[in-house]
């Protein structure tokens, strides 16, 4: 999870007087009897790279198509700088949107694809020319400007789409998917390319994927969708290291989900209850928990401790056999199974060739992990 | 409101030469026989106002209709203009499969040739490819002169003007229409599955008669219906091709209206032709749906 | 699938031999010396000649170049605009009726559509002339063209149109500019199907026309009628191979560009 972090701190939305530059409030989006978009308030500060994210179908694309205009809210309403665009068609609003497809439109070369919206402002001739080149420029594709949309790569078409809706200098990009149709490699260095650029043109974005990493990598926050409702809106690494709940948790990344009971033993610390004959665990929840109440702990599998010998002095330590081992190259992952058939996975890098390895199928090992290495939730 | 205008225009066009004179056909099939101009009554005269309407609905009656009951004149040309279809149908069907099938099962390089073949007389001009038959099916034709020579037959056959002209006409001009779908379904055919049937025990043919005739069949109910419907109402091949004892509705409204100039009675003869051709229609259009379903 | 068997090969071969002999024939004759149409006695092409003094013919043949053009520019216009309301109208105030009208002039049997629009030119004291054969052409050929641009307008990529949009165009700018230009070899294939089913049409025309407009077909027709003439024969070679250079030079072309496209594709392969 390669998320950069700034010298200034940038964080608008903690600053109480700053003035959001979009909007929703209380917006309601239904289609015949589904409801995309379920009553949902946010706000989205300028210059930010903001990222929804989740599922397929859980309304994020209908968010971004409500901003370009093509949709309409039912109930609610969206500003954008402090207007209600409610009745701005999207021709006439400030906002400009990269499409999952590109859309680049096909009978068109690449500078003329770039430069279809400044046409439309009717710009001077002189500074059109200027306009396109400096797109081309920031995009690096001034030596494609004559093709045509099928004769140049796929990633070069992707930087059309962005160069050609960033051509109007709008106050907001939305950003569909972008990088949903690039492979894996590429789909890597353009994320940086488009935080580039972000960072370049001090453009607000609004970026649209289903691809967690691709998330965390580019976003300066986060908001996880579910069913028309936003779970969480926070920093990447705050979905990370504090999610605030057990879809999110799960959602971002991989987990070990514990379910319990609590009992309070400090102030902030808790014994977790959670199966039969197996010792009782220990975790720190800012978050207050009433006795008994069922709880849900979880643990990345990083941050679970996999040794042969019972690990002296940890906050947890349960005992197990190794059930199944993913071997992922720089790391690998292993599947511990405990006597009551819990499987617990444990993460570890492999700083050591194969042959070296200490764990096989079948060792019976111990796992381990500090009080303050899990997150304690309610739901 | 560019909307509005969009959808007026075509609309309008459509209701003004499509639906309302359909409504007259349906008016006049009410109407009497007379010799006027126009030549039926009555007439709806609009200066009497509601009730002038009033006595023109009152003068509306189903005698035509009866009447195409009680001439058998009509009952049969309906009859044999279904059974006409039908068999030409099946016969254009027996013609054009193995077309398709062998179009589908050609290399890919020649298929778009094979294709422009199959197209290229539907853009030809129907009268002419009717016409070409009458030179070769004649009595001193082109076929009988081959069939003479071969010594297949000692004296002419007499083809041309009878049922047999009529259905070689009718496979003739419609076969492409059964090719193309036929074609469409067969070439969407994923040939391993015909590798996956032979690997489970078939031999060729029951491959093909398991799995290759099962999977065309939308095509060839397309095809079957592309040629049925319009033979049902065909005028120029039993015109040219058929013979007095050839009878085909289309001709007989055709002569009832120009010949006879009995607009009512022509009237309600295309009416009940139109109502005889909703069934296969509506059955077009649901294996039509179903298809459209079936590929999302 | 796998290689040609050789009842495949015997069924293309009788099916095409099926399909081209009759006109082959007619072409053959159509050189005949005699005045029989079936027995050969030498080559000439006098009958050429003759066609080309009858005034009568050349007067329907002209008539129907007109009624062609002008019903066929007339039915593309339409039936283009009748495929956007079907594809992206939306829902309105009687979409069943309206696509109802659009599909049953497909399946409507000639003559039943040749009468009623008969009797509307009656009903509403319209002379029958190159007028309404032109009305009744264009009402019936809109339908084929809406067919074929509407199938091309389903596959349309929408963001297309939304990126237009969404970079300031007007819905109607729009569709000049990126949807026009698109479907363009979809409208042009349309005007080509609406042409032809014109040029072609007999029993339509035959209902619509009155003494002073005949058509091509309808001047055939009743020639035919009593029976095979050679110069019908040189008439019909003459209308066979204008149809023929037209869809060969139509593939072709169609086959270039679509060559040229995938060098350019992979062109662009090598380069990146």
């Amino acid at each position: 999870m390669g998320d950069i972090v700034s010298s200034t701190v940038f964080e608008p939305w903690e600053d109480a007087r700053a003035e959001p530059l979009i909007r929703f409030r209380n917006v309601t989006k239904r289609f015949g009897s589904f409801t995309a978009i379920d009553n949902l308030t946010l706000d989205i500060y300028e210059k930010e790279f903001f990222a929804l994210l989740g599922p397929s179908g859980c309304g994020k694309t209908t968010m971004m198509r409500m901003l370009a205009g093509f949709e309409h809210p039912t109930e609610g309403s969206i500003e954008l700088a402090g207007r209600d665009i409610a009745n701005v068609p999207p021709n006439k609003r400030a906002v400009n949107m990269m499409f999952q497809s590109y859309a680049l439109f096909p009978h068109l070369n690449i500078w003329d694809n770039i430069a279809f919206g400044l046409r439309r402002d009717k710009l001077p001739k002189l500074d059109l020319e200027a306009r396109v080149e400096e797109m081309l420029k920031l995009t690096r594709l001034e030596k494609f400007a004559t093709r045509k949309p099928h004769q140049i790569s796929g990633g070069q078409r992707q930087r059309v789409a962005l160069a050609r809706s960033l051509a109007k200098a709008p106050k907001l990009l939305l950003l569909d998917e972008p990088l949903g149709a690039l492979d894996k490699k590429l789909r890597q260095d353009t994320q940086f390319e488009l935080m580039d650029i972000q960072e370049k043109t001090g453009t607000t974005f609004v970026i649209v994927t289903h691809d967690q990493e691709e998330a965390m990598t580019v976003a300066s926050r986060v908001a996880v969708m579910d069913e028309g409702r936003l779970i969480q809106v926070a920093t990447p690494d705050r979905i990370y290291e504090n999610p605030e709940s057990v879809y999110v948790a799960d959602f971002i990344g991989d987990v070990n989900i514990i379910q319990g009971r609590t009992s309070a033993v400090g102030d902030d610390t808790y014994s977790i209850e959670w199966a039969e004959g197996q010792r009782q665990l220990n975790a720190t929840s800012a978050t207050s928990f009433d006795n008994g109440q069922t709880c849900h702990l979880a643990i990345r599998p990083e941050k679970v401790t996999i040794t042969s010998d019972r690990p002296e002095d940890a906050d947890n330590a349960v005992q197990g056999r190794v059930h199944d081992i993913a071997y992922l190259g720089n790391l690998s992952t292993y599947y511990v199974e405990l006597p009551n058939g819990t499987i617990i996975k444990a993460q570890t890098a492999n700083t050591r060739r194969i042959s070296r390895r200490s764990f096989t199928w079948e060792d019976p090992v111990w796992l381990s992990w500090t009080a303050t290495a899990g997150v304690l939730l309610a739901n | 409101m560019r909307r509005a205008v969009l959808i007026a225009i075509p609309y309008a066009w459509l209701l003004a030469l499509f639906l309302v004179p359909f409504g007259i056909v349906l008016k006049i099939s009410l109407s009497d026989t007379a010799i006027a101009i126009p030549p039926y009554v009555p007439t709806l005269d609009l200066a009497e106002g509601w009730t002038g309407f009033r006595t023109f609905l009152s003068e509306l009656d189903f005698e035509n209709f009866v009447w195409l009951t009680e001439d058998d004149l009509y009952w049969k040309a309906y009859l044999s203009s279904f059974k006409i279809a039908l068999i030409a149908t099946f016969f254009t069907l027996l013609v054009g499969y193995p077309m398709a099938y062998g179009m589908a099962r050609a290399p890919q390089e020649w298929r778009p040739t094979l294709m422009m073949l199959v197209i290229l007389p539907f853009w030809t001009s129907f009268l002419i490819r009717v016409y070409a038959w009458m030179g070769i099916l004649s009595n001193e034709g082109f076929l009988n002169q081959i069939l003479l020579w071969l010594g297949v037959i000692s004296e002419p056959l007499t083809l041309l003007n009878t049922n047999k002209a009529v259905y070689i006409g009718i496979v003739y001009t419609y076969l492409p229409f059964m090719i193309l779908p036929i074609y469409a379904a067969l070439d969407r055919l994923d040939g391993s599955l015909i590798e996956a049937a032979e690997d489970l025990g078939c031999s060729r043919l029951q491959a093909f008669w398991l799995v290759t005739i099962p999977l065309s069949r939308p095509g060839i109910i397309a095809g079957s219906f592309l040629v049925f419907i319009p033979v049902l109402g065909e005028f120029v091949i039993p015109s040219l091709l058929g013979g007095s004892g050839t009878l085909m509705i289309g001709k007989v409204l055709w002569e009832e209206f120009f010949s006879n100039r009995d607009w009512p009675v022509a009237s309600a003869v295309a009416v009940v032709l139109l109502l005889i051709l909703v069934i296969p229609i509506v059955l077009f259009q649901r294996n039509q749906q179903k298809q459209a379903e079936a590929e999302q | 699938m796998t290689r040609l068997s050789w009842f495949n090969v015997v069924s293309l071969t009788l099916g095409f031999a099926f399909l081209y002999i009759p006109m082959l024939i007619l072409i053959i004759f159509s050189f005949n010396e005699s005045k029989l149409v079936t027995v050969w006695a030498g080559f000439s092409t006098k009958w050429y000649g003759e066609l080309m003094q009858n005034e009568a013919f050349l007067n329907a043949a002209w008539v129907t170049v007109k009624v062609a053009v002008m019903s066929s520019t007339l039915a593309t216009v339409l039936g283009t605009m009748a495929a956007y309301v079907m594809v992206r109208g939306g829902r309105f105030m009687g979409r069943t009726l309206f696509s109802g009208m659009i599909y049953a002039p497909l399946v409507m049997p000639e003559v039943i559509t040749g009468l009623s629009l008969l009797l509307l030119f009656i009903g509403i004291g319209l002379d029958r002339g190159v007028l309404t054969i032109v009305l009744a052409h264009t009402t019936f050929s809109m339908c084929y063209v809406s067919v074929v641009v509407s199938s091309r307008l389903v596959t349309f990529d929408r963001s297309l149109e939304e990126a237009a949009l969404d970079l300031g165009c007007s819905p109607s700018e729009a569709f000049r500019l990126v949807t026009l230009p698109i479907i363009a070899p979809a409208v042009i294939s349309g005007w080509l199907l609406a042409f032809t089913l014109s040029l072609d049409d007999l029993v339509i025309a035959s209902f619509a026309s009155g003494p002073s407009a005949t058509t091509l077909p309808i001047k055939i027709f009743s020639a035919v009628r009593l029976g095979v003439s050679p110069e019908i024969n040189a008439l019909s070679t003459l209308m066979i191979a204008v149809v023929t250079v037209g869809v060969i030079t139509a593939s072709l072309v169609s086959k270039r560009a679509m060559v040229r496209q995938k060098q350019e594709e992979q062109a662009a392969a090598r380069v990146t």
